[in-house]
């Protein structure tokens, strides 16, 4: 056996020097947190720029009518009749046929027009991608590689945070993809869902402070509420699968009252190809995956977390501003409405909007719920079929092509923005309430 | 209750109607979990009918085009991704609350706290961008790209563990600042240094606090969908190894909800069997940090 060593009792010295030691672990741990954070946002930034090498199906001076000094000109100098006889030179009946279905072709933007010109005529197709730290730091190396590898090819250097990007509907073409349909899906579902979330959070949480006693019934309500923040968001994403998309499918669906026909309009490349007004009916009877469903699932899935804030926002005021309003004479509603929430309120709109905001980023749930993966239109009521931004980025992020994580991350920083700008707003109401209660 | 002369008898509909609403408000959180059960329970009662439940959690294989629906690979693809995570989250979690609660000054906490609550706030697709983006690309340079695959389990971990942490770390700040400071003075008054203090007063002090923190830390790492479905991998694989691909039990549920379903099918009924897994998993774990969080509670 080893002689064990005499017991030494470590020195002042050494128990400071160990301290010290692990309150560097400390603070390491926490500059971790902060680091993956930052490169997490730069790994974001760095995709959201950066040269592009495209290759045209059909080169520009084929198709375009050439100047007066005969070179080609570039295609944002071209008018709108230049642009439709473009398109109607090199494109097949049938293909302009389906184009003026959409919306005649004499109607449209110049913009628009050029786009078509674009992606019908010039077929633009990518054939590599850089990130910005590469564009930036080695600029050389990408234009000798490009004129090597693919010497007809066009090499630019594009922001795919555009407003172009922001504007344009979805696109199974990376260089015309847009985020219009999911920011109007995004905005929808979540102010359908405070609509419906907020009133019964609040009104729960009034229920638990100022009129439950404290019986079997309300504390297995208030355990109950707990366990509900702690339940996967995927599971409500079942939840509302099984209740509003399937067995509510008519009242969510809107068809209920008498609007099959709208939700059939929507019903997406499938549908209208299918026709038959029968078909259409049908498919909207059996299909709730409407922004109202979508609403309603995240309604129930932020309500917990806008319950407990609420609660602990009114257990905060104090007892004699409720027994000063009884003395006067009040009903107890007269003093909730008129004392208890508007001392409360800042507390409990900062909660509430910090539950949105975990409401607008949920993907899992919408992706239960049945949000489109390919949406022709716009939402433009509560029976519509959406997409939201998050779904979007998913879509995108899961795609093998290179270029779709570009507009996937560009969609991110959209997504950031829209987070952002909502807590913003929640500490502009919190002050404004504040200085009025002071006021 | 006194009564009033003129006041005493009389009715007050609008009180009532208000009571009413409020009561219906506290009830739709009840209805929410009715709803949840009978859900799960109504549209997987059809697989087990099918599917014995001792198959279904015992066999090694999930094959649905053959007919075989054995958990265990999603199970353990589940373990093994929250396992991960809590490698990251438990200790940089705890660390970071008791450097935040023991440590900072106010100048340094009020600039280090707003960006964690920040790291809490990006959206959990954003961290599956960020793991398939950059970390696994990170993964394969370091151990090279023959034994790192495109999408892998060991990168959905990392990164859940940094989604984790800030959740961690503020609940177990909360549990430390929860001890009363005249435990500290005391251990002072005896000669014990700062971080004696910290580590042999404080921290068994707040004991049941912090694990409650580490068991919802893990309810949230197992019940976490986005960062998976788009970096541990598609497709169900029976493997230990961090560096292959394997779908857990949410990504599975999302993949295959996300594509061409139809209704009462097997496939469609085996997603509810696997939720109701999921769901039983989380609720004993959320139960039982319930129960030590309340622990916490009583003590002082």
């Amino acid at each position: 056996m080893r002689t064990r060593k005499p017991f030494r009792a470590a020195t002042l010295a050494e128990r400071h020097r160990k301290g010290q030691a692990m309150a560097a672990v400390f603070l390491g741990a926490t500059v971790f947190a902060v680091l993956s954070l930052l490169i997490l946002l730069a790994s974001v930034i760095d995709q959201t720029a950066g040269y592009v090498l495209v290759e045209y199906g059909t080169s520009e001076a084929d198709v375009f009518p050439p100047g007066e000094d005969g070179s080609v000109p570039p295609i944002g100098s071209l008018s709108s009749p230049e642009l439709i006889a473009v398109l109607s030179d090199n494109l097949g009946p049938r293909r302009l046929k389906a184009l003026e279905l959409e919306s005649p072709l004499e109607e449209r933007s110049r913009g628009d027009l050029a786009d078509l010109v674009l992606a019908e005529v010039l077929e633009p197709e990518i054939v590599r991608t850089w990130t910005l730290f590469e564009s930036l730091s080695s600029r050389s190396d990408i234009l000798a590689w490009s004129a090597a590898n693919v010497p007809d090819g066009a090499l630019m250097f594009r922001f795919w945070l555009s407003p172009d990007f922001l504007s344009r509907s979805q696109s199974s073409d990376a260089l015309f993809a847009g985020v219009r349909s999911a920011i109007i899906g995004s905005l929808m579902t979540i102010v359908l869902t405070v609509l419906i979330a907020f009133p019964l959070g609040l009104g729960a949480a009034i229920y638990l402070e100022e009129y439950s006693r404290d019986n079997a019934v309300n504390r297995f309500i208030k355990t109950n509420i707990y366990n509900l923040s702690g339940v996967p968001s995927i599971i409500y994403g079942m939840l509302g699968l099984g209740i509003f998309v399937r067995f509510l499918g008519p009242l969510t669906s809107g068809a209920a009252f008498g609007l099959a026909g709208g939700v059939a309009g929507d019903a997406g490349p499938g549908g209208s190809a299918a026709g038959g007004v029968v078909d259409a009916a049908v498919s909207a009877i059996v299909d709730g995956r409407t922004v109202l469903s979508a609403s309603l699932t995240l309604a129930l899935l932020i309500l917990p977390t806008i319950i407990i804030n609420a609660q602990e926002a009114i257990r905060a005021i104090p007892r004699g501003l409720r027994e000063s309003g009884y003395a006067l004479g009040a009903t107890k509603w007269q003093v909730i409405s008129g004392h208890v929430l508007p001392a409360s309120m800042d507390r409990i709109l900062t909660g509430t909007v910090l539950a949105v905001s975990r409401g607008i980023g949920e993907t899992a749930p919408l992706v239960l719920v049945g949000a489109s993966t390919f949406l022709t239109k716009d939402p433009t009521g509560i029976f519509s079929k959406f997409t939201t931004l998050p779904i979007q980025i998913y879509q995108w992020t899961a795609r093998p092509q290179a270029e779709f994580r570009n507009i996937a991350a560009a969609a991110i920083v959209v997504l950031m923005v829209l987070l952002m700008s909502l807590n913003a707003t929640a500490i502009l109401l919190r002050n404004k309430y504040r200085s009025e209660r002071r006021g | 209750m006194t009564r009033g002369a003129t006041l005493a008898g009389r009715k007050r509909p609008g009180e009532a109607l208000v009571y009413g609403f409020l009561l219906f408000a506290a009830g739709v959180s009840v209805l929410t979990t009715v709803g949840i059960v009978v859900t799960l329970g109504k549209e997987s009662f059809p697989f087990f009918l099918e599917v014995s439940p001792w198959e279904f959690l015992t066999s090694g294989r999930w094959q649905p085009q053959i007919g075989d629906f054995g958990i265990l690979p999603l199970f353990t693809a589940t373990v093994l991704t929250s396992l991960v995570a809590m490698a990251i989250a438990i200790p940089a979690g705890l660390a970071s609350a008791i450097y935040l609660s023991e440590y900072a000054s106010a100048g340094v906490r009020n600039v280090l706290k707003p960006a964690l609550e920040v790291l809490a706030g990006v959206p959990s697709v954003v961290y599956g961008f960020f793991a398939l983006q950059t970390v696994t690309p990170a993964l394969r340079w370091v151990f090279g790209i023959e034994r790192v695959d495109v999408y892998n389990t060991l990168s959905a971990g990392l990164v859940m563990g940094v989604l984790i942490l800030p959740l961690i770390s503020s609940m177990c700040e909360d549990a430390l600042s929860a001890v009363p400071n005249s435990l500290r003075e005391g251990a002072y008054a005896l000669g014990a240094t700062k971080i004696e203090v910290s580590l042999k007063v404080v921290m068994p002090t707040a004991f049941s606090g912090l694990a409650a923190a580490f068991i919802v830390g893990l309810s949230r790492a197992v019940g976490e969908t986005m960062i998976v479905a788009l970096a541990a991998g598609s497709g169900p694989a029976l493997t230990l190894n961090p560096f292959r691909a394997a779908e857990t039990m949410t990504g599975h549920i999302v993949r295959i909800s996300g594509g061409d379903l139809s209704y009462d099918s097997i496939d469609y009924n085996s997603l509810f069997a696997i939720g109701l897994v999921l769901f039983a998993i989380t609720l004993t774990l959320n139960v039982v940090s319930n129960r030590l969080v309340r622990k916490y509670r009583e003590v002082y």
